[in-house]
């Protein structure tokens, strides 16, 4: 019977892109989708006919461009169209909108508070610096505090060093900006309501946090960390929908000589005298490999899909304690002409990108307070957008597809389960809020997706559907995530690793914890690159 | 200018229980100081107040749990008077139907927790013991004056290097659990190990006091760290009543001050702290008299201290920014009620009035608690802890009568629409909360006061009428605590101090700001 190299759990992002660069390297490599299709959720899918929904992510930013670099991603179809903004319409009929446009996004925030428009510079300069130092963290693997091997020490020293040559002032803001909340981040800056509301929303994406809440302000960076062409904090499109990504990411694979084989999935990972030796597929059989590599999420990888006898039991302990908590939704409509928006004026970019009807940071904090009670919120943050006004393959002529992500929604309603009825109550409040602010908009819809968090983690596994594979709080980042003493991609079973978004830098499509996970790898395997 | 009787050595402007420590360290090392105080009797938020005629009650803090050992042998303050009344306060966690839990001061266990779970007791036991180590860590550097970043200092950069090893020295497991915890949510780590919801409310609660902070915000075990640092009679994490109300922890320490040779100068608020030639030299009181001193420090928070007291004008402007970004917004409210007899509680016989008592029932109810003061609300069902401080200590009222003294939690300080007129309805608020354990309360009430967040800053001057001067987040702390460039106990303008809890390590009756600053002024004291 074959012997691979290596066998990926998962065919989402991450797992495309360890397996890639394993296969780079030489190494025989097959990657496992429990799905018919691959790409996790990095997919571009047509649930409804003639339209392409990126059903899942919706927008492109944080891939690391030496990732895009090292795959060849470009050539093997990726195509990223970064947008022009977006907009928050205000609950007065007044909007806020933003442009890539120093001096027109300096005159549009200057109509709401001149002296918002002053301080934008300073959070502009600010949030980039902070971005600076993190970014370089991205691609390394977090030294352990608590050890004392070579490596980790000049980590560490390193890490130390770099913060130093901060400076004082910078070091102090760092501190800071790691550890407070969104809100007192930003109101140490703006006074406009729709100013920050606007600014906040970043915040809250994926993350069972308010903007009050303390960290918060950490997992606004962690949106704006991303660049399209060497551009800091802008997003785009990829052409052709998200499942473009892991397209590209499986055709530069396979290119290498790698094997993708869908509709397998792993029931479990086969332990022997504590090293992985392979995988058992939900239909009996079993395939071999010399280490295995997970891009599932720390639960379902040790919970779900290992004997527990197999793994110390402290660390299952704290596996299960792991913060996974699903708080999102999503929406993905068929439309058969472009809405009206009326308090957006004709002509503002604002409409090719992201659209919110948030306009304070109470408006956010209360549809947290709602999720915290056990129901969605009733007046939640949405985040809309329309790929196809950039991307014409997304949509038949003349048509649009809308992707509308929705915070905060629970997995667990105080009111017993999720059911269709509760789904489709879900959905409506979403729609009538939008239809709020476009009269036209329920007329054109042809066809909606309605996604809970168990719809979500049903078709991607992700544990509640959380989209980060744990949340970003400070006690899951860096060297503690996933679990302290295991933060370096190394199972404490040998031969076993992962490379999901539960380990560092963790969510969003960055593929960084792949490209981590496998530059341990071919330093175990003693392979050079 | 009569030169030798208007001329100090240093002046303190505040007679709060940090400033009469000050006072004493100073003194004792031969300092010729001078004790402030704007109002009648020193004390600051420790001190008593004759809230109804005959009834005494500690008028802002009035429990003892962090006063710190080594302050309180170098300043004898047993010799001075000072007594426990209770030396190891029980907490009692109540529940509407009398079925409460009891623990020995923060997280001790008792038996009663098997009333309601089979593994709490053990699991409590476990969670205690982590904690308490590492709030013994937190203690250990609470009594140094903290390092500045990004110096070339070797002072500072040895500081960090103990800092480092310290931290290290706790080994492998206990260092993770460290650097894994401090940023945690308190439910978390609650709702991972135990089961009682009862239970996990009092401590949650515990953790959230005087916070603005709810059980799920990030941050709240750390407050609960900076409580377990605290101790009385020796048990670490241990609370206590002292004898004659908290105004005899202030009355103590003022008599050490004067013991060790301090003046202390009471109703005389100080308007402004005078410069000259770059440097402070004195103060000017409301009177408009003049007082010169070589150094001058302030036990006043540090909005009042450089914003007021000192004024922008001697600052950087990035300085100044920092310092007006210090959030302060008190949330916790202060109950007095006069009571003409001893109250009956559901299921708790008159010795066990004389505990701590504690409306929490479950993280939930503390969070929702929370989410009112978020958006200027008070708490419709607020979160409350109590004590009847008569029981043990029956001076404080007339014969036969009680005082029940409360911090209500949330009342924030902005309340949309005011607190003058909603005052009333958040006393009753209150007590409706309290009657429901309590029946029969009301009918005993014979005067009652709230203090708000508004009326403890108009009071004791604190802004935001934050009882930590400044909340303990972790972007507040340490090296940053009020604000970088400061958190040495030097202001940025030579001559000039602080000493209160604004700075390093925080608020509570600890009394180690005082000395630590005193520690920092006799050592510059020296280089010059």
């Amino acid at each position: 019977m074959k012997v691979y190299d290596a066998i990926v759990i998962g065919a989402g992002h991450n797992g495309l892109t360890t397996a890639a660069y394993l296969a780079k390297a030489g190494m025989d490599v097959i990657v496992l989708e429990r799905q018919p299709y691959i790409g996790g959720a990095t997919v571009s899918r047509e649930l409804y006919p003639g339209f392409t929904y990126s059903n899942c992510s919706y927008v492109c930013s944080l891939m690391r461009p030496e990732i895009m670099r090292d795959l060849e991603l470009p050539r093997h179809g990726l195509q990223v169209i970064p947008y022009e903004g977006g907009v928050t319409m205000m609950r007065n009929g007044d909007y806020f909108a933003t442009y890539p446009n120093h001096d027109q996004n300096r005159r549009e925030i200057a109509r709401h508070s001149a002296h918002d428009a002053e301080a934008y510079d300073y959070f502009g300069a600010e949030t980039l610096r902070q971005c600076r130092f993190i970014k370089k963290m991205l691609l390394t693997t977090p030294p352990d505090p608590t050890s004392f091997k070579p490596r980790d020490l000049f980590g560490l020293l390193d890490i130390a060093r770099r913060f130093h040559g901060l400076g004082e002032e910078w070091m102090y803001d760092t501190i800071r900006f790691w550890t407070m909340s969104c809100a007192d981040f930003l109101d140490q800056y703006f006074e406009s309501e729709v100013v920050k509301g606007h600014l906040a929303g970043t915040s809250i994406i994926g993350t069972a946090l308010g903007p009050y809440s303390p960290g918060s302000a950490y997992v606004l960076l962690h949106h704006y960390m991303g660049e399209v062409d060497g551009s800091i904090g802008s997003w785009g499109y990829a052409r052709g929908g998200m499942g473009a990504v892991s397209g590209s990411l499986a055709n530069s694979f396979q290119s290498y000589g790698g094997e993708i084989r869908t509709a397998a999935e792993v029931e479990q990972i086969i332990v022997k005298n504590n090293r992985a030796v392979g995988v058992a597929l939900s239909g009996g059989e079993e395939v071999l490999g010399k280490m295995v590599i997970s891009n599932m999420d720390v639960k379902r990888t040790f919970d779900k899909s290992m004997d527990p006898a197999d793994l110390p039991e402290d660390f299952l302990h704290r596996v299960r304690n792991f913060k996974i908590r699903g708080s999102s939704g999503k929406l993905n409509i068929a439309l058969d002409g472009l809405p009206d928006f009326p308090s957006i004026p004709d002509g503002c970019r604002g409409r090719t990108g992201d659209m919110h009807v948030s306009d304070s940071m109470e408006y956010l904090e209360r549809g947290y307070d709602d999720w915290k009670d056990g129901t969605w919120s009733r007046e939640p943050y949405i985040d809309m957008m329309i790929p196809s006004l950039t991307d014409p393959t997304m949509a038949p002529p003349g048509k649009h597809y809308m992707s509308v992500f929705v915070q905060y929604v629970p997995p667990y309603l105080a009111d017993g389960q999720w059911n269709d009825e509760k789904r489709a109550a879900f959905g409506k409040t979403v729609i009538d809020k939008i239809a709020e602010y476009s009269p036209n908009f329920k007329d054109l819809i042809l066809h909606a997706e309605v996604r809970t968090p168990w719809d979500i983690e049903n078709e991607t596994g992700l544990t509640e559907g959380n989209i980060f594979q744990g949340e970003l709080t400070m006690d899951q980042l860096m060297f503690n995530r996933p679990v302290p003493g295991y933060a370096q991609y190394r199972a404490p079973v040998k031969n076993l690793y992962m490379c999901g978004s539960s380990t560092h830098p963790g969510g969003g499509v960055m593929g960084a914890p792949g490209a981590n996970a496998a530059r341990e790898i071919l330093l175990d395997m003693r392979i050079k690159t | 200018m009569t030169p030798a009787a208007n001329r100090y050595d240093a002046i303190i402007i505040g007679g709060g229980h940090n400033g009469l420590v000050c006072a004493a360290y100073l003194g004792s090392a031969g300092q010729r100081v001078l004790v402030l105080e704007a109002a009648a009797a020193p004390g600051g938020a420790a001190a008593n107040v004759e809230f109804s005629p005959g009834f005494t009650v500690s008028g802002c803090a009035h429990i003892l749990n962090m006063l710190d050992p080594k302050v309180s042998r170098d300043l004898n303050l047993a010799s001075h008077g000072l007594k426990l009344s209770l030396p190891n306060l029980k907490t009692i966690a109540l529940a509407e139907d009398g079925r409460h839990i009891t623990f020995d001061g923060a997280l001790a266990t008792n038996d009663s927790l098997q009333v309601y779970s089979k593994t709490d007791k053990a699991n409590l036991a476990d969670l205690r013991r982590l904690l308490l180590r590492i709030g013994k860590l937190l203690k250990d550097f609470y009594g140094t004056v903290p390092p500045r970043l990004g110096t070339e200092s070797w002072s500072d950069r040895i500081a960090l290097a103990k800092l480092g090893w310290a931290i290290r020295r706790l080994g492998r497991n206990d260092m993770r659990e460290m650097l894994r915890i401090a940023g945690c949510n308190i439910a978390d780590v609650l709702n991972d190990e135990l089961e009682s919801d009862l239970l996990k409310g009092a401590i949650g609660f515990d953790a959230v006091l005087g916070t603005e902070l709810g059980p799920r915000s990030p941050n709240s075990v750390f407050s609960l760290l900076h409580r377990l640092t605290g101790e009385a009679n020796g048990i670490p994490g241990a609370l206590a009543l002292p004898e004659g109300g908290m105004g005899a922890v202030t009355r103590a320490m003022a008599a050490a001050a004067e013991a060790a040779g301090a003046d202390i100068r009471t109703g005389s608020p100080v308007a402004r702290i005078l410069v000259e030639n770059d440097r402070a030299m004195g103060v000017a009181l409301e009177t408009g008299e003049v007082i010169h001193a070589d150094i001058v420090v302030s036990n006043a928070d540090p909005k009042t201290t450089y914003l007021k007291l000192l004024g922008p004008q001697y600052l950087d402007t990035g300085f100044v920014r920092r310092v007006k970004n210090i959030r302060t917004r008190g949330t916790a409210a202060k109950l007095h009620l006069a009571l003409d007899g001893l109250p009956e509680f559901t299921g708790l016989d008159a010795k066990e009035l004389g505990q701590r008592l504690l409306i929490a029932p479950s993280l939930d109810y503390v969070e929702r608690a929370f989410n009112h003061c978020k958006y200027g609300e008070y708490s419709t069902a607020p979160a409350i802890e109590m004590i009847i401080p008569t029981v043990n200590d029956a001076a404080l009222a007339p014969q036969g009568k009680h005082i029940l003294s409360a911090v209500v939690q949330y009342a924030p300080y902005e309340l949309k629409g005011g607190w003058e007129n909603a005052r009333d309805e958040f006393i009753d608020t209150a007590i409706k909360t309290i009657s429901a354990y309590a029946p029969g309360l009301e009918g005993r009430i014979i005067a009652r006061e709230l203090l708000t967040p508004r009326d403890i800053e108009e009071k004791y001057r604190m802004p935001g009428g934050h009882w930590h001067h400044g909340e303990l987040a972790l972007d507040q702390l340490y090296m940053m605590r009020p604000v970088p460039g400061a958190a040495q106990y030097a202001a940025p303008l030579p001559g000039l101090y602080t000493c209160g809890a604004g700075g390093h390590p925080g608020g509570g009756v600890m009394g180690i700001a005082g000395k630590n600053a005193a520690d920092r002024i006799l050592k510059d004291g020296k280089s010059r």
